[in-house]
C-alpha cells in the first residue's frame, strides 16, 4: 500500500526503477490504423505515408481516402443522436474520464511526441492536453445554462432558446501540435452534443490514432470521435463537401486551403468555422456554438 | 329522435385557450359595413331573448317589457320582432296574455336559477309551473356543485329528467361557464348538455362575472358542430350577459356563420340573452337608416 | 331549433358559403401619397440611377403600375457601400451607443406614427392582405426597432467574457414577401451594434423600404449609415461582391443563398443566410383539432404562403386524419381570397406573375404525381395573380410537391401512426427552418419539438414571431439567427475583454 500512487512520469523515477525493461529485447513495433467508429480499420486504399521518426524508425502512417471519410461519416453519422441525447452530466464524466485515462497514460504519449517534436514541448502538449479535456469537460453541463436564452415575447408563449449540436463535424486538425492542437479542435463540439471526424496533423499525426486507443478504453461511445490521418489536399474537399455533415472546422491559415473549404461547404451549406492554431491555455468557449444550432421554441401560456 | 335515442356524449376533446383566443382575434378583425351591417343588426334584434331577471320584478314591469318586446320602436317601420321575452316562472303567465298571438316566444328561467341550489323535486316543479302558465322555452341551471366535483352522470341526469318535465317546450342548458374554471370544462359540460337533451346551451345566467364571452361561446359553438356532425341533430347557441353593444353582437354572428354556417343564423338556432342589446341595436339601425347618430333618449327604456 | 329529426350523416354539411356575408370593406388609400419615380437613397438623398435605369413596381392585385424605381448597377452600389464605409468611420462607430439607440427609438416611434400609410402601401406593392399588413408587418416592424434600440448601449452585456465591436459595413439583401419587416430584422441589429448599411429591398416590392428611407433621412440619422438600393438579382450581387463591405446578410431562396456563400468564399466577409424552408406541422391524436386546424391555416396560408417558415408540409396521425381534414376544408371554405385592400381578406394577391406561374407549375406537377387536389370554391378577380388556398391529398416523401418548396398557399398533406414515423419524415428533408407539433400531453409536445432539427418549433401554435425570439434554420435553410440576443452576434466581432477589435482568434 506504500508505493502505489508514486508518479511514474519522471525520467528519474523511471531509471531508480531496477525492474525497468531492458536494452536487448527486441521491441514490437506498432503498426498506425485509422480510429473510427470506435474500432481501428485500415484505410480502405490501402496507401500509406512513411513518416521517418527522431530514432530514424519509419513508420507507416495510414493515408486515408475519400471512401474513408465516406463510411467514417456513416459511423459518426450513427454515433451523434445517442451522444446528444445523454446526459450532460453523463457526457461531462466520460469526457472527464478521458483526462484521467490520458494522465495515466501520459509517459506514452510523451514519448510518441517527442518521436517528432522535442521532448520538453512533448511534456508540455501532454499536460496542456489533459488540462483542455478537463476544461471541456466541465463545460458540458453548463454552456447550456450560459448561452441559451427565455424570451420575453408579447404574445401568450413560453419562449425560448436553446443550443442543440449542429450533428455531425469535420475538423480539420491544426498541422502543429498533434495531440492538443486535435483536442482543442474537436472538443468543443463533441462537448455539446456533435459527433466529430477530425483530420489528424499531417506532421504529428501518431499520437491522434494513440488517443483513439484511449478513447477506445474509456467511456466514449463508437464514432462519437473518429480520426483519419492523411493528406489534407486530398481530404479537404470531401471533409468540406459531404452532405451529411453539418458543419467543418478549420484549422489553419492557409488562403487556398480555406477557399476550397469555403466553397466546398457550399453543397449543403455547411457552417465553416476558421482558426488558427490554438495556444495552450488558451480557450475560447464561443468555439462551442460554431458547431451548435439555436433552436426557439414556442409553447402556449394557457389553460 | 327522443331524448332517450340519443348516444351517450364521447370523450370530450381538449381545448387549447391561447389557441380559442388567435381564433377569437379572427372573428373581431371582420369588418362589417353598410348593407351587411344592416341586415346583421336586424338579424340580431330577432335573435333576442328580451330578459328582465331581477328580484324586483313585477307584473308591471313586465308588461312594458312586452310591450318593448311587441313595438320596439315605433319610427323605425318593418322591425323584427325579438324571439322571446325571458322572465321569472312566477310571471310567465303575465308575459303569456300580453303576447298571445304575437308569435314571440316565452322563455323562463327554472330549476332553482341562478344557483341551482335546490333539491331536484324542487326544480321540477320549478320547470313544470314554467310550463304550465304557458313558457314554450325553458331555460335550466346545470349543478356546478355536481360538474367540479366529477359528478358528470349525474349533471346528465339531471338534464334529461328535466326534459321530460318540460314537455313540449325547448330547453335550453345554462351551463354558467363562469363557474367552471377552464374551456375544457366548458367544452365537457357542453357535450353533456347536447347528449342529454338539451335543445340550446347557454353560457350563463347573467348573475356571475365573466358572463358570456367571445371564446367560451367559440367553444360552445364547436360542440355543437361536432354534435351536428356525430347525430345529425341541430342544437342551438344563447350567449347570455354582458352583450350590451352592436358591435360585439355582429362579432357573434361573424363567429357562427364562419363556425356553423348560415343554418345557425336564425332565431331558431341562436339568440341574445341580454336586456340592454336591443336599444343599441335600434340605435344603430337608426344611425343606418338616417345618417345621424341617436341619442339614447330616442329610445324608450323598456 | 332542432325538430327531432337527424339529418342523414351524408348530408351533415355546414352552409359555410352562402347567406349573409359582408360587404366590401375596402382600407381608405387617400392619405397615403405615392410618388411616380423613386431614386435610390444614397449618403442621405434620393438620387437617379448613374446610368438613369428604371424599372416599374406594379400592384399585383391589380397588374397597374404603381410607380418607376431606379435601378442601381454597379457604380451605384460602389457609391453607396462607400457612403457607408464613410459614415461608419466618421459618424457611427465613434458616437456613443446610447446615441445610436436613440436613433433606433426614433425610427421605431416613426414607424408606429405613419403604420397606416405603411400598411397600405406594403399591400399595395406586394398583395398582402391589409389586415396582415396592420397587425402583423407593421408592428412588428416597429418593435424590432424598439427592441434593438436598447441594445445599442448594452452589447457588453449579450456575451459573458466578451467584448463586442461592431463590423463595418453590412449588405442586406431581403425578399418580397415581408418587405418591411425583412427590412427592419436586417437594419436594426445592425445599426444597434455600429455597423453601417447598405440594403437592397426586392425588384417586387421596393416601396415601403424607401418609405423607410424617408424615415430614416426624417429620423436625422448621420447622413450614408444607412443607404438604399433597389434593383433585382444583378444589383444584389454587385452588393454581396463588394470587396469594401464587412458583412453580408441575405434572406431570400436556397439556389441563392448557396452562390453567396460560394461568392464569399476566400473572402474575409462574415455572412447570415435566411433562406427555404419545407416545414412539417405534426398534428398528434391527442391534439387540440380545432385548434390545430387554425394553426393549420396560419401555417400555410398567411401570407398567401409566401413564408419561408410555412407549415407546408402536413402529418396528422390517422386516428384523427378524417376528422381534421373534414374540418380544415370547412375552415378554407371560410377563407376570403381577394383585393388585399379588403379588411375582410384573408389571403391576398399571389407577389407576382412570375411566382404565380411557378405555383401553377407545381400544381400541375402535383396534379401528375397522382396528388388530389382540393381548393374551396372562390370568385377570383379578373385581373391579378391569384391563387386559392389547395390542399394536396394522396401525396407521399418523394412526390416532389413534398419535397421543395412551393411558397404558396398550397399544402401538401401526409399521414402517419406513430411518435418517431412523424419525427423521421419530418426530418427527412434538406430544409430545417421550422415546425409544427400539435398535442395537448406536454411531455410528448417537448419530446418531439425537441428532436425535429429546425431552428424554430411551435407547439400549439404557428407563425408567431417576436423581435425577443431568435429566427433561422438549421441544415440547408441557413446560417445564423435573426431576433433577439443570439441575433445580435452577426453583426459584432468579440474580443477578450476590453481587448481592440481584431485580437481574438
Amino acid at each position: 500500500m506504500t508505493d502505489v500512487l508514486k508518479p511514474e512520469t519522471s525520467a528519474a523515477t523511471e531509471a531508480a526503477d531496477p525492474s525497468g525493461p531492458t536494452e536487448t529485447r527486441l521491441g514490437i513495433r506498432k503498426t498506425y490504423k485509422l480510429y473510427v467508429g470506435g474500432a481501428f480499420p485500415r484505410t480502405e486504399s490501402g496507401r500509406y505515408d512513411p513518416l521517418m521518426l527522431a530514432d530514424g524508425e519509419v513508420v507507416n502512417v495510414s493515408r486515408a481516402s475519400r471512401k474513408d471519410v465516406r463510411e467514417a461519416v456513416v459511423k459518426a453519422r450513427a454515433a451523434q443522436g445517442g451522444w446528444a441525447h445523454r446526459s450532460a452530466y453523463n457526457r461531462a464524466q466520460i469526457l472527464y474520464r478521458i483526462a484521467e485515462m490520458l494522465e495515466g497514460r501520459r509517459r506514452q504519449f510523451e514519448e510518441e511526441l517527442a518521436s517528432i517534436e522535442p521532448e520538453s514541448d512533448a511534456r508540455a502538449e501532454v499536460s496542456a492536453t489533459i488540462d483542455a479535456i478537463v476544461y471541456w469537460a466541465g463545460w458540458c453541463d453548463k454552456f447550456q445554462q450560459t448561452f441559451s436564452a427565455v424570451n420575453p415575447v408579447a404574445s401568450s408563449h413560453f419562449n425560448f432558446s436553446v443550443l442543440e449540436p449542429t450533428g455531425v463535424v469535420t475538423v480539420v486538425a491544426p498541422q502543429r501540435a498533434g495531440l492538443f492542437g486535435l483536442v482543442q479542435s474537436a472538443t468543443p463540439a463533441v462537448v455539446t452534443g456533435n459527433s466529430v471526424l477530425a483530420l489528424a496533423s499531417a506532421e504529428s499525426p501518431l499520437s491522434a490514432i494513440t488517443l483513439g486507443e484511449v478513447l477506445e478504453s474509456s467511456d466514449v461511445p463508437p464514432g462519437v470521435f473518429n480520426f483519419l490521418t492523411g493528406r489534407r489536399d486530398e481530404l479537404l474537399a470531401p471533409l468540406a463537401s459531404h452532405r451529411d455533415v453539418n458543419a467543418i472546422v478549420y484549422c489553419g491559415n492557409d488562403v487556398e486551403e480555406i477557399r476550397v473549404v469555403q466553397t466546398e461547404a457550399t453543397a449543403n451549406l455547411k457552417r465553416v468555422a476558421l482558426r488558427s492554431d490554438p495556444l495552450p491555455g488558451t480557450f475560447d468557449p464561443y468555439w462551442m456554438l460554431d458547431t451548435c444550432e439555436v433552436k426557439t421554441t414556442w409553447h402556449p401560456i394557457g389553460t | 329522435m327522443t331524448v332517450s335515442d340519443r348516444p351517450a356524449a364521447p370523450p370530450s376533446p381538449p381545448i387549447d385557450e391561447v389557441g380559442v383566443n388567435d381564433r377569437v382575434a379572427r372573428f373581431t378583425s371582420r369588418s362589417i359595413k353598410k348593407e351587411a351591417k344592416v341586415e346583421a343588426l336586424r338579424l340580431a334584434l330577432s335573435m333576442v331573448d328580451l330578459t328582465t331577471l331581477e328580484g324586483a320584478d313585477t307584473e308591471g314591469k313586465v308588461v312594458q317589457l312586452c310591450n318593448k318586446a311587441k313595438a320596439p320602436h315605433a319610427v323605425l317601420p318593418d322591425l323584427p320582432r325579438v324571439a322571446a321575452v325571458c322572465v321569472y316562472p312566477t310571471l310567465v303567465h303575465v308575459a303569456r296574455a300580453e303576447l298571445e298571438g304575437t308569435g314571440i316566444h316565452i322563455a323562463s328561467v327554472a330549476t332553482g336559477f341562478p344557483a341551482g341550489q335546490v333539491p331536484l323535486e324542487a326544480k321540477l316543479t320549478d320547470t313544470r309551473t314554467a310550463v304550465e302558465a304557458g313558457a314554450d322555452e325553458i331555460d335550466m341551471v346545470i349543478s356546478r356543485g355536481d360538474f367540479l366535483a366529477g359528478r358528470y352522470d349525474a349533471v346528465a341526469e339531471e338534464i334529461r329528467t328535466v326534459k321530460e318535465a318540460c314537455g313540449d317546450a325547448h330547453l335550453k342548458v345554462i351551463l354558467e361557464t363562469g363557474e367552471l374554471g377552464s374551456l375544457d370544462a366548458v367544452r365537457r359540460a357542453s357535450d353533456i348538455a347536447l347528449y342529454a337533451g338539451g335543445d340550446f346551451i347557454k353560457t350563463s345566467t347573467g348573475k356571475v362575472q365573466p358572463a358570456a364571452t367571445l371564446p367560451v361561446t367559440l367553444v360552445m359553438l364547436e360542440a355543437i358542430r361536432d354534435f351536428y356532425f356525430a347525430t345529425g341533430l341541430k342544437a342551438g347557441m344563447k350567449p347570455a350577459g354582458g352583450i350590451s353593444k352592436s358591435k360585439l353582437a355582429l362579432q357573434y354572428l361573424v363567429m357562427v356563420k364562419e363556425t356553423l354556417g348560415s343554418d345557425w343564423l336564425h332565431p331558431d338556432l341562436f339568440r341574445f340573452g341580454a336586456s340592454s342589446l336591443a336599444n343599441d341595436l335600434l340605435m344603430q339601425l337608426t344611425k343606418q337608416a338616417t345618417g345621424i347618430y341617436p341619442s339614447p333618449d330616442d329610445f324608450s327604456l323598456d | 331549433m332542432n325538430d327531432d329529426s337527424p339529418t342523414p350523416p351524408a348530408e351533415r354539411r355546414l352552409r359555410l358559403d352562402d347567406g349573409w356575408s359582408y360587404a366590401p370593406a375596402p382600407e381608405g388609400t387617400d392619405h397615403l401619397r405615392v410618388d411616380s419615380s423613386y431614386g435610390l437613397f444614397i449618403d442621405g438623398a434620393f438620387r437617379a440611377s448613374s446610368s438613369g435605369e428604371t424599372f416599374s413596381t406594379i400592384n399585383p392585385a391589380t397588374e397597374e403600375p404603381l410607380a418607376e424605381v431606379a435601378l442601381a448597377g454597379v457604380e451605384d452600389v460602389d457609391a453607396a457601400v462607400r457612403a457607408a464605409r464613410r459614415a461608419y468611420e466618421t459618424v457611427w462607430a465613434p458616437m456613443a451607443p446610447a446615441d445610436r439607440g436613440k436613433y433606433l427609438y426614433r425610427i421605431a416611434r416613426v414607424l408606429q406614427e405613419r403604420a397606416r400609410e405603411l400598411a397600405v402601401l406594403e399591400t399595395l406593392d406586394g398583395g398582402k392582405p391589409i389586415r396582415e399588413s396592420k397587425s402583423v408587418d407593421v408592428p412588428l416592424a416597429a418593435a424590432h426597432f424598439f427592441y434593438y434600440a436598447g441594445w445599442a448601449d448594452k452589447l457588453d452585456f449579450a456575451f459573458p467574457g466578451r467584448s463586442a465591436h461592431s463590423l463595418g459595413v453590412a449588405a442586406q439583401v431581403i425578399p418580397w414577401n415581408f418587405p418591411l419587416l425583412m427590412a427592419a430584422w436586417k437594419l436594426a441589429p445592425a445599426l444597434a451594434c455600429g455597423n453601417t448599411v447598405v440594403l437592397k429591398p426586392a425588384e417586387t416590392t421596393p416601396l415601403t423600404a424607401l418609405k423607410l428611407a424617408e424615415i430614416v433621412r426624417d429620423a436625422g440619422l448621420p447622413e450614408g449609415v444607412v443607404n438604399i438600393v433597389t434593383g433585382a438579382g444583378e444589383t444584389g450581387a454587385a452588393l454581396v461582391q463588394h470587396e469594401d463591405v464587412d458583412k453580408v446578410a441575405f434572406t431570400g431562396s436556397t439556389e441563392v443563398g448557396r452562390q453567396i456563400q460560394r461568392s464569399v468564399a476566400g473572402t474575409s466577409k462574415r455572412y447570415t443566410l435566411e433562406l427555404g424552408g419545407k416545414a412539417a406541422n405534426l398534428v398528434f391524436e391527442d391534439a387540440a383539432i380545432d385548434q390545430a386546424v387554425e394553426g393549420i391555416v396560419n401555417g400555410i396560408f398567411f401570407n398567401q404562403g409566401h413564408v419561408c417558415c410555412a407549415g407546408s408540409r402536413l402529418f396528422v396521425q390517422e386516428s384523427v386524419a378524417d376528422e381534421l381534414l373534414h374540418k380544415l376544408k370547412d375552415r378554407m371554405r371560410t377563407l376570403r381570397v381577394g383585393s388585399p385592400l379588403d379588411k375582410n381578406t384573408d389571403i391576398g394577391a399571389i407577389n407576382s406573375k412570375a411566382q404565380l406561374e411557378t405555383i401553377r407549375d407545381y400544381l400541375d406537377v402535383g396534379e401528375g404525381e397522382g396528388a388530389e387536389i382540393f381548393q374551396p370554391a372562390c370568385e377570383l378577380p379578373a385581373t391579378g395573380y391569384w391563387c386559392p388556398p389547395t390542399l394536396l391529398e394522396g401525396v407521399s416523401q418523394s412526390s416532389r410537391v413534398v419535397q421543395e418548396e412551393i411558397f404558396g398557399p398550397v399544402l401538401a398533406v401526409q399521414t402517419f401512426r406513430t411518435v418517431d414515423e412523424a419525427i423521421k419524415k419530418a426530418n427527412n428533408t434538406p430544409y430545417g427552418l421550422s415546425g409544427g407539433v400539435w398535442s395537448d400531453k406536454g411531455a410528448k409536445a417537448f419530446r418531439v419539438t425537441s428532436q425535429v432539427r429546425a431552428g424554430v418549433l411551435w407547439a400549439n401554435t404557428y407563425n408567431k414571431f417576436d423581435p425577443t425570439a431568435p429566427f433561422g434554420g438549421y441544415k440547408e435553410s441557413g446560417v445564423g439567427r435573426e431576433g433577439g440576443l443570439h441575433g445580435l452576434a452577426p453583426y459584432l466581432e468579440l474580443t477578450a475583454p476590453g481587448a481592440p477589435a481584431g485580437t481574438l482568434s
